[in-house]
């Protein structure tokens, strides 16, 4: 029960993108055609989910016991920089294809500040799912940062598919490019501030 | 570029937020009010002077394939110096800034300016283009702000004018893209002309 609470609440009552505003420089940057976007958001959420588990285990069996945790930032940041340039290797030997599709995508993840935003969330804040606030153990941390990847996954194919309309709008000359697009990601956010409450 | 010129250029030929639209993520989670707008900038701007001097020194002697992981333990020691000083002597300010501070280390505007700029210029040139597009990114940020807490709570840097609450939505998450969104098509208009 507790899994679906952390599920659904990370998902749509606070999307990574439209309510947290984490990640808001790749999703305007890719999602202007729907192809590149889903590509993006398959490879965010594979390294959004492998860099939490990796910082929470090095956070709890390293940096905590040893009283290290002001080095938090530039820790994880490294860890992220090197399980990028690590699954980008692995991936051009194991699926030369899915490597090609995602190409420029790759290296461009290590500064998303989603990945780090929710790796560091994931060990200094609490969280409430139905019962008191605690911190989260390694299973609802995986889960937490898979449905927070799948709902950014989520905010930004339904934009691409927006975005695919407005391109054939002929939209006012002051607002063409980003402006009209912040603007109808506002009205995203608007809509999906109908989900809260519900967890 | 005369010295005048790096200082201005991020006020409005470069500004971080309205022509290079960079570093979204904070400008849109810590408008909420005035002040954070403004404490935000400036917390940012501490990063971008002191690692845009940092990277300029050392450039010449960072081989090229490693350049931009060192750029970033660069960027992440400042990060963490500030945090240090953050939490030590505005321990109120890192509580609302949050999240957003240790995150300077990937805005795209700290990096951007070292690949961009301070690697290939003198210390001198760098310190004032961190400096220049320091302040334009906390002027940005500063209107931003200003706007939304007038329209959200009816107060400017705390000062209330208009009684009530004010509309909601604009101190929520819809409102920062709205307003990031018009404010951008005023400034292509004004630009413009």
């Amino acid at each position: 029960m507790e899994y679906l609470l952390i599920i659904v609440s990370a998902i749509f009552v606070n999307n990574i993108v439209l309510a947290q505003f984490l990640g808001v420089c790749p999703f305007m940057g890719v999602s202007s055609k729907l192809s590149t976007a889903t590509g993006m958001s398959g490879a965010v959420c594979f390294v959004i989910t492998l860099a939490t588990v990796v910082t929470y285990l090095i956070n709890k069996y390293f940096l905590v016991p040893l009283g290290l945790t002001y080095l938090q930032t530039i820790a994880f940041i490294l860890v992220i920089a090197a399980l990028v340039q690590m699954v980008e290797i692995v991936l051009k030997k194991i699926s030369p294809s899915l490597y090609q599709a995602l190409g420029i995508f790759l290296p461009l993840i290590t500064t998303n500040c989603a990945v780090l935003g929710v790796a560091i969330n994931v060990v200094t804040k609490e969280f409430t799912f139905g019962d008191a606030a605690h911190m989260l153990n390694l299973g609802e941390a995986t889960v937490y940062a898979l449905a927070t990847s799948l709902g950014y996954g989520l905010a930004m194919v339904l934009f691409a598919g927006l975005r695919e309309q407005l391109a054939m709008n002929d939209v006012p000359k002051s607002f063409r490019g980003l402006p009209i697009a912040f603007i109808t990601v506002g009205i995203m956010a608007m809509a999906f501030l109908g989900f809260s409450g519900i967890v | 570029m005369s010295k005048f010129g790096l200082i201005t250029k991020g006020l409005l030929k470069e500004n971080p937020t309205f022509v290079l639209v960079l570093g979204m993520c904070p400008t849109l989670a810590t408008t909420t009010s005035a002040i954070n707008g403004l404490e935000m900038g400036l917390a940012t701007m501490f990063v971008l002077i002191l690692s845009n001097i940092v990277i300029s020194l050392i450039a010449p002697v960072v081989p090229d394939k490693v350049h931009i992981p060192v750029y970033i333990v660069v960027i992440a020691t400042f990060v963490t110096l500030l945090q240090l000083l953050m939490q030590a002597y505005t321990p109120e300010v890192y509580e609302t800034l949050g999240l957003f501070i240790p995150l300077i280390v990937v805005n795209c505007i700290v990096l951007g300016r070292a690949e961009a700029f301070a690697c290939k210029n003198s210390v001198g040139d760098s310190a004032l283009d961190g400096i220049g597009i320091g302040l334009g990114f906390t002027l940005s940020l500063t209107v931003i702000g200003i706007v939304r807490e007038i329209l959200g709570s009816g107060s400017v840097f705390g000062w209330k004018f208009i009684a009530g609450d004010g509309i909601l939505a604009f101190v929520m998450a819809p409102g920062a893209f709205l307003v990031l969104g018009y404010l951008m098509v005023l400034f292509n208009k004004l630009a413009k002309r």
